[in-house]
Order: structure tokens, then C-alpha cells, then sequence
């Protein structure tokens, strides 16, 4: 029996998990946290359809169905190759002697506070999209001093494409959640007024333009072109935002109850201490280079290493899901040979 | 009062703070379709107004969404109602119908 380790037990992980279980073979799925599901346990609902992410989540684990070990609390301290075999060493010394490794590590989000300038951990009634699921899951959207807030802000593209934090990229899913969570605060509070800044809208997937004209033509939400230069706070614990419309070319000022930051993916630090341990090798913007960006994107540059989901780039949760399950084939068939 | 030489210039802000949204309300109870806008410019590109003068379209429903209505007023009637940009327009806006709604509401009906 061939063995895969699967680093990291977010959806990349968890798909190719069951789908190589499934194939025979013996999986270890090797996670740092005490839950599996990585960041879409802490969503609420997905765009486009609205749909769960408790539910997604859960039929991915039902398709397991305890198949493969799940390590737990497991980091990996050390992995080499060891004859045509990889040793990898876990948190609590166990060890394990796999044939293949797939790399699923995924992303991490952007920390907020290293864009000073928009105030969060600063000022009491700036969040980011992350905190605002937990508040939808919670059934608790408020601002700090309990109320609903009449008027609310989103700043898509904070930690993406802003060279001042090192990052170039596009996050490719903030656009689209940006668009979700608006018209989900219009369904929660239909007065609420809702804005949007943007430097593009990229709503480039299936069924997102629908999203787009819905959140104009059912919801009203008010999109503003134009990147935030910085956030203040009054006395009231309101945010005082100063951006330009960009559209309009004129400076435009907005204060808001509650300011939502779109918090981009970045390139994930456990993958990081991978790279050196296992040769791989990152692309300028962090994420995992790829042996082939066309055709062996799940292929990494060391033999008998496989990459699948946002380790080697943003991608959304159908992509990500695809992604593994190309791996897993793409294991199998190097498995067989 | 003695002239020191200097002036001062009204704000060029857009502030969304201070509420004059009603023309606006007003349009979007009467042609729903202006919501829809997304800024792509192809009404005031094939414009002929816009060709010789500084009409924008594009920007006269955008000014009117952030409550700069003051500045329609003077432009608004350029509009020959020709119709090209309702051709035009991607997203199917009564292009037509929003100036007239605008023209109605800015000039109280007169067409000078
Ligand atoms: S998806 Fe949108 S919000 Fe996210 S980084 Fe790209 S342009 Fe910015
Ligand atoms: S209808 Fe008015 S705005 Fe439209 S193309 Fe003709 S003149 Fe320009
Ligand atoms: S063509 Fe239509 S969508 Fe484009 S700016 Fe003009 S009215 Fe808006």
C-alpha cells in the first residue's frame, strides 16, 4: 500500500484526502489546528449561491468518511527524502514514511494592523471580513456600542495590490464576498445605506454579474471608485473616511458606523518553512511556484512533491476544490506508475 | 471691506455626509434602470452633445448619485434626446427617460 502525506486539512486537503482514500491508498492528513476545515469553518454563507459553508464543509467531511488519519495539533518539524521514501517528523516526535507529499497549506489572510492607516486594532468600529462572518454566524451584526450600524463601508483590496506591504497581487475572491456581505448587511438592515470602495471590480466567475446587478438594482449598495487614503475616528467612535471618486474626479468624505476590511490571502508561513525543508521554491508574489503554470500546475520541482489550492495562489472555493481533486488524480496515476 | 487679494473657494469635496440624495430617490422611483449604471462611458463617448460640449452623461448620473446636483443644472438640457446612447448602453438604461426625469425635476418642466 502507497502512502501520501497531506499537508495541511483546509478543503484542498480534505478533497484529496477522500478522493485518494478512496483510490487505496493510505492517508495521513496532517493539520496545526485542532479542527479541520481551515478558513471556511469560520464563514457564514458563500457567494455566489448563498449556500452555507457549514454545509459545503460538512459533505466534504462526509465524503471522507474517517478514511484517512487525521494528525491533529501536528506541525511538521522536519521531512527529507529518505532512499525514493519522504521522513516527516510531527510535533510530539512521531513519525511517518510516505511516498508522496501533497502540499495543501493554503493561505494566510492579511493582518489588518499592518495597514496602519485604515485604523484596525486602533479604532472600535473598524473590522475586517473575516470578523464580520463570525458576526453573521453569531446573528450579531453590530457596531461596539451594540446598535446596528446605519451606514457601513467596504475597502476592497486591503494587503492586495499595494506594493507598500509587499503585496502585488490580487486576492481574486474579496471582490465577490465584498459584493456578498453588502447585500447580506441590506437583507439584515434594509436601511442601512452601503458602501463599496474599489480600485477595479473583479467579477470575472460564474454568476458573479448577476451578484453585481442585484447588489445595484435590488439593494442600492452605493459603489464608490476609489482607494481609501486613511481612516479617523470622531467622537462619536464613527469612521471618517477620505478617498476620491475617481469616476467623479473629485475628493469625497463619508463617515460610517462600521468599516469592513476586505483582507486579502497571502502566501502561508507554514508553507514557507516547507520550501526550505522540501526545495521548493516561491514566485515573487510568495505563493508556490509551479513546474508548469499551463500544464503542471500541481506539480512541484522536486519529485514526488504535489501542490493543489491557494498554496500556489488565490483561487475560490470551486477552483480550489477542482484543483485537488486534479492532484489526487494526478498522485494516483504517479502512485501506479 | 478691504480687498487683501485673496478669496475663498467653495469645497470641491463630495460630502456624503450632508443628505442630498432626494433628486436622486426621485429618479430611481421613476426609472429603476439608473440604479444599474456601471460608469462604462459609452454613453458619453457616443454622444454628439458630448463632442462639443462638456455634457457627460456618465457623470451628470453620477454627480446626481452623490447628491452634486447643482452642477446638472445648467447642462441638463443639452441633451438632444437623440437616443444613442440607449443603443448603446451595455446595461440597458432608459438613457432618454433619465434626462427627461432629470430635466423635469431641475427645470420644473421648462425646456429652455
Ligand atoms: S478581488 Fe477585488 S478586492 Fe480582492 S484584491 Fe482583487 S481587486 Fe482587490
Ligand atoms: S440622447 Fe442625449 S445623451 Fe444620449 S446620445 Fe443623444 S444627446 Fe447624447
Ligand atoms: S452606457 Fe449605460 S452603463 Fe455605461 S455609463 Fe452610460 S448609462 Fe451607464
Amino acid at each position: 500500500m502507497k502512502s501520501i502525506a497531506i499537508i495541511g486539512a483546509g478543503i484542498a486537503g480534505i478533497e484529496a484526502a477522500s478522493r485518494l482514500s478512496k483510490q487505496g491508498h493510505k492517508v495521513y492528513l496532517i493539520e496545526k489546528n485542532p479542527e479541520i476545515g481551515g478558513h471556511v469553518a469560520q464563514w457564514d454563507r458563500l457567494f455566489p449561491s448563498q449556500e452555507e459553508a457549514e454545509i459545503v464543509l460538512n459533505d466534504l467531511i462526509k465524503n471522507l468518511n474517517n478514511r484517512a488519519e487525521v494528525l491533529f495539533n501536528s506541525e511538521v518539524q522536519h521531512c527529507g527524502k529518505k532512499d525514493r521514501q519522504f521522513e516527516i517528523i510531527l510535533t510530539g516526535n512521531k513519525n511517518l514514511l510516505v511516498d508522496v507529499i501533497l502540499v495543501t497549506t493554503g493561505f494566510d489572510t492579511f493582518r489588518a494592523q499592518r495597514k496602519e492607516e485604515y485604523g484596525y486594532g486602533i479604532y472600535e468600529n473598524v473590522i475586517t471580513s473575516t470578523d464580520l462572518e463570525q458576526m453573521f454566524k453569531k446573528h450579531n451584526v453590530v457596531c461596539k456600542n451594540g446598535n446596528p450600524p446605519k451606514r457601513l463601508a467596504f475597502v476592497h483590496c486591503v494587503g492586495s495590490r499595494d506594493e507598500k506591504v509587499g503585496n502585488r497581487h490580487c486576492s481574486k475572491v474579496c471582490c465577490a464576498t465584498a459584493v456578498k456581505q453588502a447585500c447580506e448587511i441590506k437583507e439584515l438592515y434594509p436601511d442601512c445605506e452601503v458602501f463599496n470602495l474599489y480600485m477595479d471590480l473583479r467579477m470575472f466567475d460564474r454568476h458573479f454579474e448577476d451578484m453585481y446587478h442585484e447588489a445595484q438594482s435590488k439593494y442600492y449598495v452605493n459603489f464608490i471608485r476609489g482607494r481609501l487614503s486613511e481612516a479617523g475616528e470622531n467622537k462619536d467612535h464613527q469612521v471618517v473616511l477620505k478617498t476620491e471618486d475617481t469616476l467623479a474626479g473629485k475628493p469625497l468624505k463619508l463617515t460610517v458606523d462600521l468599516l469592513v476590511l476586505m483582507t486579502g490571502m497571502e502566501a502561508c508561513d507554514t508553507q514557507k518553512t516547507l520550501n526550505t525543508k522540501l526545495g521548493l521554491r516561491s514566485d515573487t508574489d510568495g505563493f508556490l511556484s509551479t513546474k508548469d503554470v499551463f500544464t503542471q500546475n500541481n506539480f512541484s520541482n522536486t519529485d514526488g512533491v504535489f501542490f493543489a489550492g491557494t498554496c500556489t495562489g488565490p483561487k475560490t472555493i470551486p477552483e480550489t476544490l477542482a484543483d485537488a481533486r486534479a492532484a489526487a488524480s494526478l498522485v494516483n496515476a504517479y502512485l501506479m506508475s | 471691506m478691504i480687498n487683501f487679494g485673496y478669496k475663498r473657494n467653495e469645497s470641491a469635496t463630495l460630502d456624503l455626509d450632508v443628505d442630498n440624495s432626494e433628486l436622486y430617490k426621485k429618479l430611481l422611483k421613476e426609472e429603476p434602470s439608473a440604479a444599474t449604471c456601471i460608469s462604462c462611458g459609452t454613453c458619453a463617448s457616443t454622444c454628439s452633445t458630448g463632442q462639443f460640449t462638456d455634457f457627460n452623461l456618465r457623470k451628470i448620473m453620477l454627480l446626481c448619485k452623490r447628491g452634486d446636483t447643482q452642477s446638472l443644472e445648467p447642462i441638463i438640457n443639452r441633451c438632444m434626446l437623440c437616443g444613442k446612447c440607449q443603443f448603446a448602453c451595455p446595461k440597458g438604461l432608459n438613457t432618454r427617460h433619465i434626462v427627461l426625469i432629470l430635466n423635469k425635476h431641475l427645470h420644473a418642466g421648462k425646456i429652455s
